[in-house]
């Protein structure tokens, strides 16, 4: 049987909806939901939402762009959230982040060529004493250094298990 | 108030609604009681609930707004109708603060100069556009609060070059995010009166930018091009396509034979460009304006809309007499009309399973040119490739409607523009002609008898009574006149947003000539109930169709009247700006009056449509001819965008 | 461990037991009688706005849990979830048990997802233990609580924006009036209370407003959660009486000698060492949600005032002109004062401006943006004037 990644997608949104209530204050758990498993929301996603919950894509897509937690564009398996609020500035924010760069080889608001880091500015995530704070997908790091930077993602490539070789390509891309 | 039904309240546009109406908690008593309220030092009672703005209009006092609009919901985000309340300490919203305890309200302190005065420079310093090159020059709600707060310097600041590149993808609407002051109207208009769904709100912050799904050009997504956003854009941000140079070329060009037909919404309506109160008919000045400006000549659509009547009119008879007399399957109903290009384009988005329901009638602008561009031509020995037919129409839509690529039976453009009320009404003062001030002319033959039947079309319910008096003489063989006064068919008429009549069919009366080739008898008619229905703007529309689908009072109608415009086309997206509800009303009175002082106000009855059939059409209503040239097919175009 | 004394030496649900037992005039009388005040910013009396869900008549009430601590300067919420969840969730339950509310909800921002676990994990041994669900404690209550997760929107944090995204839609805030209590989640009454304040109304209960008001002053009674950040020695979420002063602060925390303290996050004020004697307390120094950071000499100003438009200017919801298009010339301004190219008459103007969006904005976050702005203007100003050269 031909199953197009198209009715795999439209197949999940429709088992979503069936468990968080065909609704609209479903909409943002859907939106998360995806993100979540498809590191986007894409066109095809938001219009299947947008029809099951009887509203029009284009309000999905107003809640999507509204939100920075949900984004249209694809994203890495990690989308690393670098705090830039005052207490983490004071503490060195701005030495991890030119660490980052560094290490990714890209600039914020970018994804790496490989999918696997999305670099991304955050405002205060509530751990101003013990900055500058990291977020990578859900999990948090505290008082990060340039030196553990490395350590952070390595640990990240060690979990998605990128072969050795592959690695270094990365870094010089 | 409003002239239409409201929205079902679960799909308002988030962060606008309508102002609170129930009393504060713990006074149950209070609902429906009155308040006083100190406006400037006048004190004016009010039911409880009602906003600080409407208090302000009872008392006359003026307040001004921007984000506000009669016709929507409630979005309190532009802050110009900021007032002092006494005993708070920020400034609140006259349009959205409800009062429900006796308040006092200064309008025009020294704070709420200052605010508002600081909000138009901060709008300006965003606002990207010259006044001299703007469509709206003149008529732009920001630039009259500029004058009206004393706007002399640009204060933060002010944007030289346009930052968002003009939308010119759609035949209909055109959008420039440069003037944007993202007052959400449109949104409002978009997404709660019309239910189409086409704009929101993109982005956070000052990222935020009205945009279609995916950012897309308009002319690529979801939309029916009906104008409503237009007409309610309170600056030059969304606009009409604006095609009078390529119409004055064609009038200059010696070889060219361009003629114009008019609708009878423009006639009601463009007097309001020329500081005329909304009301006031212009039909037969018109005349004498656009042949002053050059046009060859100049036909009434009514005539077209007549025939519209006699061919959809047939049809609906020939689907009754299939499930009526014949029982066959597949006579398919409710029939909907299709004169309206917006509703049309909704329902190919929308329903597209329902397009079998669709009469195939063409509307009145497109039958007319098909029938400018053969039968007139022939009559007069002009080539037709000579021939541009221009319409005049209070449609936007029209645009993509003449555009349409079905819509060249008569072996060319049939209609090669359809002219917004406001573009004529901008030709009439180029050619610095006085409207009101001129002389009233005649319609041109052979299409220039006045006819009250058609000029109703531009009301909702108007296509309805012209087709139920064409019913009632034809196959119930009665007069008019003689079950509705003065052939006024009351109950059809109205702003509510959906409404529903029954036509009982005691007796039949004999099958005029006209229709004898299709119609031996009108017996199978004797005893039948007919069930009519009228929808005027797509939420209504939406209404009726969800309540079809459902099997509900609707679907058990026959003939369903829709208009993708409140108000009817006399609020189309071509008309004359700004809108709301009084003007509508005002509008409606005018085309009710020229249809109870015209001669003749029966489809069936029009002298020039009659002829058209013994000349031309010979078969008669929905004969090979008048399919091939008046009736036409719809695109299902569902609703996935790319 | 917690910090956190008066919670940590709270009974586990003796304020829950006592409630249960109450009538619901009683315990609104009771949270009256405390005085105490929303302690995520707003400072709305707590025993007014259950009163005035108690009185909407309505067949559906929800207590919402303002878990959006978004703040700049302000973590003291992560650790009251962490350590004392019970006791917010206790503080929920009485709470439903005044208004008559049968459900609860727990808006957890994005940012606190790894907090979700632990809070599933309390809220199911609660509900094993009749403390949540039907019949709580045999006393004829059912209330439940779910838990949402934000999607990264400081503004949710204002209580309308917060049910717009419950409701699924953009976090814009609502005209109000009316107000959540009377029309909120999905136009039934709700009551939106922070962490804070569910966590010592539970603690209220339990002890009688009496001990309550025997800390703080007369206008602002019972203690506060601070968080404290920045140039200091010992970083962290403090516990003071309000009423305590902005040097005695920084004596606990090694912040003496400071520049500057930013009393409120973002939207509160810069306070000067001139002034470091003053109280905070809703009569003196607003507390804000309670956040102090503490600037050391060597701070530049502008630097901090650029940082803290740069995150209005990113946070506003963008839909009334003073605030979005406001706090975009005022970064601007910042950044012009950078580059000494700030005439004193356009300074001028945009102090004016502020204070428009002080009074014009639709909501708090525009209301209160321009306090940064405004304070740091008018108490540095020497430092801000007449640069000669742009900083990186």
């Amino acid at each position: 049987m031909l199953m197009t990644a198209h009715e795999r997608l439209a197949g999940e949104i429709r088992d979503l909806v069936q468990k968080l209530g065909r609704n609209r204050s479903s909409l943002v758990p859907i939106l998360q939901e995806v993100q979540k498993q498809h590191h986007r929301i894409g066109t095809y996603a938001m219009q299947v939402i947008a029809d099951e919950l009887d509203i029009h894509p284009v309000e999905v897509q107003s809640v999507v762009s509204f939100y920075a937690f949900l984004d249209g564009k694809p994203q890495g398996k990690f989308v690393i959230r670098l705090c830039r609020t005052i207490s983490c500035d004071m503490n060195g924010k701005k030495r991890v982040a030119r660490q980052l760069e560094n290490d990714l080889g890209i600039t914020f608001g970018e994804t790496t060529k490989d999918r696997h880091f999305t670099l991304e500015w955050t405002n205060c995530m509530g751990l101003c004493d013990q900055g500058p704070a990291l977020l990578v997908n859900d999990r948090l790091y505290t008082k990060v250094t340039p030196e553990k930077v490395h350590e952070i993602l390595e640990e990240c490539r060690r979990t998605f298990g990128v072969h050795a070789t592959e690695r270094k390509e990365a870094h010089l891309a | 108030m409003t002239d239409m039904t409201n929205p079902d309240t679960s799909r308002r546009v988030p962060a606008s609604q309508q102002p609170m109406t129930v009393p504060a908690p713990g006074n149950p008593e209070a609902i429906g009681a009155a308040v006083s309220v100190n406006i400037d030092g006048l004190d004016v009672k009010v039911p409880l609930g009602t906003t600080i703005l409407n208090a302000a209009k009872q008392a006359g006092i003026k307040i001004p707004t921007l984000c506000h609009h009669p016709d929507l919901c409630v979005a309190g985000v532009c802050r110009i109708c900021s007032v002092e309340v006494e005993g708070q300490r920020t400034l609140q919203a006259s349009c959205s603060f409800p009062v429900t305890t006796p308040i006092k309200v200064k309008t025009h302190t020294q704070k709420v100069r200052q605010a508002r005065r600081h909000i138009l420079d901060l709008m300006l310093s965003e606002h990207c556009g010259d006044c001299y090159t703007c469509g709206r020059n003149g008529n732009c709600e920001l630039q009259t609060l500029a004058k009206e707060y004393g706007v002399d310097s640009f204060r933060f600041g002010h944007v030289e070059k346009p930052v968002h590149e003009i939308d010119r993808s759609s035949y209909s609407v055109v959008r420039d995010n440069n003037k944007c002051i993202l007052c959400r109207r449109c949104v409002r208009t978009c997404l709660d009166l019309q239910e189409v769904g086409t704009i929101e709100v993109l982005g956070r912050s000052h990222q935020s930018h009205i945009g279609t799904f995916l950012d897309k050009p308009l002319g690529d997504v979801v939309c029916i091009n009906c104008g409503q956003c237009i007409n309610r854009c309170p600056t030059g941000a969304l606009r009409a396509n604006d095609q009078t140079d390529e119409v004055w070329a064609a009038i200059e060009d010696p070889k060219k034979h361009v003629v114009i037909q008019t609708a009878p919404s423009p006639r009601a309506a463009i007097g309001e460009c020329f500081g005329m109160e909304p009301g006031t008919a212009m039909t037969f000045e018109l005349n004498t304006a656009l042949k002053m400006a050059g046009f060859d000549q100049v036909f009434d659509t009514n005539f077209s809309a007549d025939l519209t009547i006699l061919e959809e009119g047939t049809e609906l008879l020939l689907r009754l007499k299939q499930a009526l007399l014949l029982r066959e399957p597949g006579a398919v109903f409710p029939q909907f009309t299709s004169c309206s290009p917006g509703w049309i384009k909704y329902l190919e988005h929308f329903y597209p399973e329902y397009i079998p329901n669709l009469s195939t009638a063409k509307s009145p602008q497109q039958m007319f040119g098909a029938v400018i561009k053969t039968y007139y031509a022939e009559k007069q020995g002009i080539d037709p490739k000579d021939i541009v037919t221009v319409a005049l129409m209070p449609c936007s839509a029209k645009k993509f409607e003449c555009n349409r690529p079905e819509m060249a039976d008569s072996g060319h453009k049939d209609v090669d523009f359809g002219l917004t009320t406001r573009e004529l009404a901008k030709m009439i003062s180029e050619a610095g002609i006085d409207l009101p001030r001129l002389p009233k002319s005649d319609f041109d033959s052979p299409f220039g008898t006045p006819s009250g039947s058609g000029v109703i079309f531009g009301a909702t319910g108007g296509v309805m009574e012209a087709a139920l008096r064409t019913v009632i003489e034809l196959v119930v063989g009665v007069k008019v006149e003689d079950l509705f006064e003065h052939a006024d068919i009351k109950p059809v008429r109205g702003f509510e947003g959906v409404r529903y009549v029954e036509l009982a069919i005691p007796q039949v009366g004999p099958v005029p000539d006209l229709l004898k080739p299709l119609f031996p008898s009108w017996d199978f008619l004797k005893g039948a109930t007919l069930k009519v229905a009228i929808a005027h703007g797509t939420a209504n529309a939406k209404k009726v169709m969800e309540d079809i689908k459902a099997g509900g009072q609707f679907s058990k109608c026959h003939f369903i009247e829709f208009m993708g415009c409140p108000g009817g086309c006399l609020g189309g997206g071509g008309q004359p700006i700004p809108t709301t509800p009084e003007i509508r009303q005002a509008r409606a009175k005018a085309i009710y009056a020229e249809d109870s002082a015209y001669e003749i106000r029966k489809s069936h009855e029009n002298p020039d449509v009659l002829k058209l059939y013994t000349e031309f059409l010979t078969e008669g209503p929905c004969g090979h001819k008048s399919h091939k040239l008046l009736h036409t097919d719809y695109t299902p175009r569902g609703k996935y965008i790319e | 461990m917690s910090s956190i004394q008066t919670y940590t030496q709270a009974t586990p649900e003796a304020g829950l037991k006592r409630a249960l037992g109450m009538s619901r005039p009683d315990i609104i009388h009771e949270m009256n009688e405390s005085g105490l005040k929303g302690r995520g910013g707003a400072g709305f009396p707590v025993g007014g706005k259950w009163n005035f869900a108690a009185s909407a008549k309505s067949e559906k009430k929800y207590i919402i849990c303002n878990a959006d601590e978004g703040e700049p300067g302000t973590f003291k919420d992560r650790v009251v979830l962490q350590e004392h969840a019970d006791l917010v969730f206790e503080g929920m339950t009485i709470a439903a048990k005044a208004v008559s509310a049968k459900e609860g909800i727990i808006f957890l921002r994005g940012e606190y997802t790894d907090l979700r676990e632990h809070l599933e994990a309390t809220l199911a041994r609660r509900r094993e233990q009749k403390l949540l669900g039907r019949d709580i404690l045999g006393s004829g209550v059912d209330f439940d609580i779910r838990v949402f997760i934000g999607a990264g929107a400081y503004i949710c944090g204002e209580e309308t924006a917060l049910i717009e995204c419950l409701e699924g839609f953009r976090g814009e805030p609502r005209n109000r009036p009316p107000y959540p209590v009377n029309t909120g989640f999905n136009g039934h009454p709700s009551v939106v209370n922070n962490v804070e304040t569910l966590a010592s109304a539970a603690c209220i209960m339990g002890k009688g407003a009496d001990w309550w008001k025997t800390m703080g002053t007369a206008k602002s009674t019972g203690m506060k959660l601070f968080s404290i950040s920045g140039d200091c020695a010992k970083p962290g979420v403090y516990e003071f009486d309000l009423g305590v002063t902005v040097a005695d602060i920084l004596k606990e925390v090694g912040g003496e000698g400071a520049k500057a303290v930013q009393v409120g996050g973002a939207s509160g004020r810069c306070i000067p060492p001139s002034e470091f004697a003053r109280s905070i307390a809703y009569e003196d120094i607003p507390t804000g949600g309670g956040s102090l950071i503490v600037f050391g000499q060597q701070r530049d100003m502008l630097d901090v005032l650029e940082n803290f438009m740069d995150f209005f200017g990113d946070e506003s919801c963008g839909q009334c002109t003073p605030c979005r298009v406001g706090n975009l010339k005022l970064l601007e301004g910042v950044k012009l004062l950078r580059a000494g190219k700030c005439s004193m008459s356009y300074l001028k103007e945009l102090c004016a401006l502020g204070e428009t969006m002080q009074i014009a904005s639709k909501c708090g976050l525009g209301q209160s943006s321009p306090n940064a702005f405004l304070s740091v203007v008018t108490h540095f100003r020497d430092e801000i004037m007449g640069r000669t050269f742009s900083q990186a």
